[in-house]
């Protein structure tokens, strides 16, 4: 009895006087959250979450390899514990939260009956599921299982929803899902996402070069979350109520119900919210990242600059914008005139943008008024250039500085600002394009007599947006097709008194398949004018380079159309900290392409603050559509006029500079909303499922 | 040597410490959905049997039989299997961080593993010289690792298969255990 107890005794002194001693010389330091992690497991060491014991799994939850909710025989408040001890991590003050990108669930059709086990990964083994859509939700819910948070559950169609408030971003689902379906994202991430070629997406929303969730915010509307279609165009596209106005919508040429009908009036419904928003009287808070401390230069403050100082400052950086006029806006302001967007609109649009916490100079040019070196010195990370293009080209024949000659965006701008204008009778404006036609129809309204635009080619050709050639013919404007301006003729004191043309004629089509304009021998017209607008297309002024007097700007590499030329993927220009979108990177384009390119900078200057690599997104479409999702021909729809836009008889508008184009009364915004077929890739609701309710 | 080559031989196939003497189940199923933890526990179970064996040898012969206080193996032994796993790891984790990383964090696991216990006892009972029992401790660990990677193979494609919806999981993975033990009766008749 005696030895027995004493060599227990000493058995347990000898192990316990080695541990103790080797804790102390073997101590190696541990994160003290592994331990607490640990301690808040459920200590079965059951290995069933495929690490060997809980304080493997503890290790890997705290390394951020594995998720809070691990541990598959946890309770749910064990579960959260360890959420907020990983919480507490600088690393996630931002919370991710989850985002399902298939809307569509089992609408996609069936490849094969299958029978196999309720897993969506093991069906997903099996020819990657058994929808034809092959990026699609699977819909046999892994993700609802995995979700420790009661947060998921199958929605009515068949696919998984969000329930945001539950939702704790420990990334279960994500993992669960074998078709990246499910995605745990942070704000930031959403806000910087970009079309990729495997994404789930409606036609639509392929096309728009700012890249919205068009179904998605349509059926917002439709289902009267004006709030919640608010909030997605601004996750995309800060400039909505300027967009909804003056947008040419390419979206809405490759709307899937245009196949078989008219297209969804998108840019309409746009408007429609974007108008309730500003009208409800108060606006809907916009949430911003938590602070990174990095500081970005916008220099322009135009629809790309705006853009992409928005975006920067909602994924955390500060901005300061540069701008050489003495308001914002750029083009929007300078250019678009009165009656297709009120000052007034535009004013209560860009103070959002600069409610973030955006400051802005303005009357600063860039080049004259500061540079590169006093950018640099004042302690900016990056650069972003937006400075549009502004140089109007002129037409290049005989009698072009006669007094009465003017240039497109130079007279627009001047006009703009408020300068007294010296106005003819009649006037001729050459041009086909948005520039040309705000021209004469400002004219219009100035009452001159007769204003008349000149253009080489036929109507069909003209760039401008076709509303605005419409609105064009019905104010009384006079169209010369086919007639290349030769000269402008003089008085004796030099004032403008004619403009000549050659008249052409088509003829063998070019190598864009258009028919190429030829001039008539000795057909030479003249129109009596007194004035000579020529809108001729513009390109930007690089003038700032060779003002600029930083060595550092020689590295700048500018276009022979004058754009700083820049990476098309990146956006970044030849000088690694200057980035470059809109206009000035493009030549004259469109404002939600501008929209578009600030943001697609901001993602690169995020990654190049980050002092990541900057990297193209991955298969990036950039407005490309995906062939699989471009239909010929569409089932099942039944054809419904589209909503008329309202606007002012033409009576009324041309005594003033009132809007024209009216917003779509709310029955009417609804119905239209009723058109959407909600595609995505493949997918889409025929009419007969959601007959037109209201 | 021939002796000890057929000791080796029935310790990994013929008693195999999981599909034989059923020992060891609970790693057997908790580590078994992934290949990469089951070799990883493999790896851990040689590990700590070849050190267990050796040193619970050591401490029953020139101990517990020198003192003739051999009814208390049990207890002296899980005391000396706990404490030298814990030496190990502490040690592994400072000196051979590398190692550490593959097999550190199956180390706890196993501790106490019925499996580690069963085989020292055996050890013991069949009253086997230094050698051999350094020998039977790894043959047995190795068919551990065996097993357990066998299993593991079988359950990555379990999933895939259509399986009626109360034997998912565990109750398919028990079934699916039974018949590999099944198969390996056919080893009996070997030696
Ligand atoms: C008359 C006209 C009508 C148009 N109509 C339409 C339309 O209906 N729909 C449509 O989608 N698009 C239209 N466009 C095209 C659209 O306006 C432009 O594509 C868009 O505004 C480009 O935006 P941006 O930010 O690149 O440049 P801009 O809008 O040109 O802005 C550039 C900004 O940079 C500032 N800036 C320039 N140089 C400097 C400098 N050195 N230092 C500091 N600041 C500087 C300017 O003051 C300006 O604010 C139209 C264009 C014109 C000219
Ligand atoms: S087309 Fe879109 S919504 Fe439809 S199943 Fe495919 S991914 Fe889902
Ligand atoms: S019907 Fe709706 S979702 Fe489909 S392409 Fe047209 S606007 Fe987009």
């Amino acid at each position: 009895m005696i030895p027995a107890i004493l060599l227990m005794l000493g058995i347990g002194a000898t192990c316990g006087i080695v541990l103790s001693l080797s804790s102390k010389i073997f101590y190696v330091y541990e994160d003290p959250r592994i331990a607490q992690v640990e301690n808040n497991l459920a200590g079965a060491n059951c290995g069933g979450c495929g690490y060997a014991g809980c304080s493997a799994a503890a290790e890997a939850i705290v390394a951020g390899k594995e998720p809070p909710s691990l541990c598959i025989v946890n309770s749910k408040d064990g579960t959260e514990a360890v959420s907020i001890i990983m919480g507490v991590d600088a690393g996630a003050a931002e919370a991710p939260l989850s985002y399902n990108l298939c809307e569509g669930g089992n609408r996609a059709a069936d490849k094969y009956h299958y029978m196999g086990v309720s897993s969506c990964k093991a069906m997903d083994a099996i020819y990657g599921g058994h929808r034809v859509c092959t990026v699609g939700c699977i819909g046999l819910g892994d993700c609802i299982k995995a979700c420790q948070f009661d947060a998921l559950h199958m929605g009515a169609d068949g696919h998984p929803v969000v329930d945001d408030a539950k939702c704790v971003g420990c990334g279960a689902c994500e993992k669960a899902c074998p078709k990246n379906i499910i995605q745990v994202r942070t704000l930031s991430e959403k806000l910087m996402e970009f079309n990729q070629a495997y994404d789930a997406l409606a036609p639509c929303a392929q096309t728009c070069p700012a890249e919205i969730n068009i179904p998605k915010y349509i059926s917002e509307i439709k289902a009267g979350k004006y709030d919640q279609a608010v909030q997605t165009i601004r996750m995309r596209n800060p400039l909505l109520l300027a967009c909804g106005r003056v947008c040419p919508h390419p979206c809405e040429d490759m709307c899937r119900r245009g196949i078989e009908d008219e297209p969804v009036s998108i840019n309409q419904l746009k408007r429609f919210v974007a108008d309730y928003e500003m009208n409800s009287g108060s606006r809907i808070p916009i949430t911003c990242a938590p602070d990174t401390g990095k500081k970005v230069a916008v220099i322009g403050g135009g629809p790309a600059g705006l853009s992409c100082a928005y975006f920067l400052r909602r994924i955390g950086h500060q901005v300061d914008i540069f701008d050489a006029m003495p308001k914002l806006g750029g083009i929007i302001r300078y250019g678009i005139p009165e009656y297709r967007l009120p000052k007034k609109v535009l004013d209560w649009e860009i103070q959002g943008i600069l409610d973030l916490g955006i400051n802005a100079f303005t009357q600063v040019k860039f080049g004259q008024d500061f540079g590169l070196s006093s950018l640099v010195a004042s302690g900016y990370h990056a650069v972003f250039m937006g400075i549009g293009a502004w140089e109007d080209y002129a037409l290049g024949i005989e009698g072009e500085d006669l007094d009465g000659c003017y240039k497109g965006i130079d007279w627009l701008s001047k006009f703009a600002s408020g300068q007294e204008m010296k106005l003819g009778k009649t006037a001729a404006i050459v041009g086909g394009g948005n520039s040309a036609i705000d021209c004469v129809r400002t004219l219009m309204r100035l009452g001159l007599e007769k204003v008349y635009i000149v253009y080489r080619r036929t109507r069909n050709e003209m760039p401008a947006n076709q509303v605005e050639i419409h609105a064009a013919e019905e104010e009384g404007i006079d169209f010369v097709f086919l007639a290349a301006p030769t000269r402008v003729i003089g008085d004796d004191d030099g004032k403008v008194k004619g403009l000549e043309y050659l008249q052409m004629e088509l003829g063998e089509p070019d190598a864009s398949g258009r028919r190429r304009p030829v001039p008539i021998e000795g057909s030479e017209t003249v129109l009596d004018v007194d004035m000579v607008i020529s809108a001729i297309s513009q390109a930007p002024d690089p003038s700032f380079k060779d003002n600029d007097s930083a060595p550092r700007m020689k590295d700048l590499e500018i276009t022979r159309w004058n754009t700083i030329d820049n990476d098309p993927e990146t956006l970044q220009s030849s000088i690694p900290y200057i980035f470059t979108g809109g206009d000035s990177a493009t030549g004259p384009s469109l404002v939600v392409t501008a929209i578009g390119g600030g943001r697609r900078a901001a993602r690169s200057i995020d990654l190049f603050l980050k002092g990541e690599p900057v990297e193209p997104v991955e298969d990036s479409l950039q407005g490309k559509n995906i062939p699989e999702s471009i239909f010929k021909k569409v089932d099942g729809i039944t054809p419904i006029k589209r909503a008329k836009m309202p606007e002012i008889p033409v009576s009324q508008r041309l005594d003033s500079m009132i809007e024209v184009d009216l917003v779509l009364p709310e029955d009417q915004a609804l119905a239209e909303a009723d058109r959407c077929l909600n595609c995505c890739r493949l997918c889409y609701n025929p009419d007969t499922e959601f007959p037109i309710a209201k | 040597m021939g002796d000890l080559f057929v000791l080796s031989i029935s310790c990994i196939f013929i008693n195999n410490i999981l599909l034989a003497q059923f020992l060891g189940n609970c790693p057997f199923l908790g580590t078994s959905k992934k290949m990469e933890t089951a070799v990883g526990m493999g790896m851990a179970v040689i590990f700590v049997l070849v050190m267990a064996g050796m040193i619970t040898w050591i401490v029953d012969v020139y101990l517990l039989k020198a003192l003739d206080v051999e009814f208390l193996r049990t207890v002296s032994f899980i005391l000396v299997i706990a404490a030298l796993v814990q030496f190990v790891e502490m040690f592994l984790k400072k000196s051979i961080p590398g190692l550490y990383a593959g097999l550190g964090i199956f180390l706890p696991l196993i501790t106490t593993n019925c499996a580690v216990m069963g085989v020292c006892l055996i050890n013991i009972k069949e009253e086997y010289s230094f050698i051999e029992a350094l020998v039977s401790s790894f043959s047995y660990a190795a068919g551990f690792g065996l097993a357990l990677i066998l299993f593991a193979g079988v359950r990555e494609r379990v999933i895939l298969a259509r399986v009626p919806k109360p034997l998912q999981d565990t109750s398919i993975g028990l079934m699916t255990a039974g018949l590999i033990a099944l198969t390996f009766t056919v080893f009996r008749g070997m030696v």
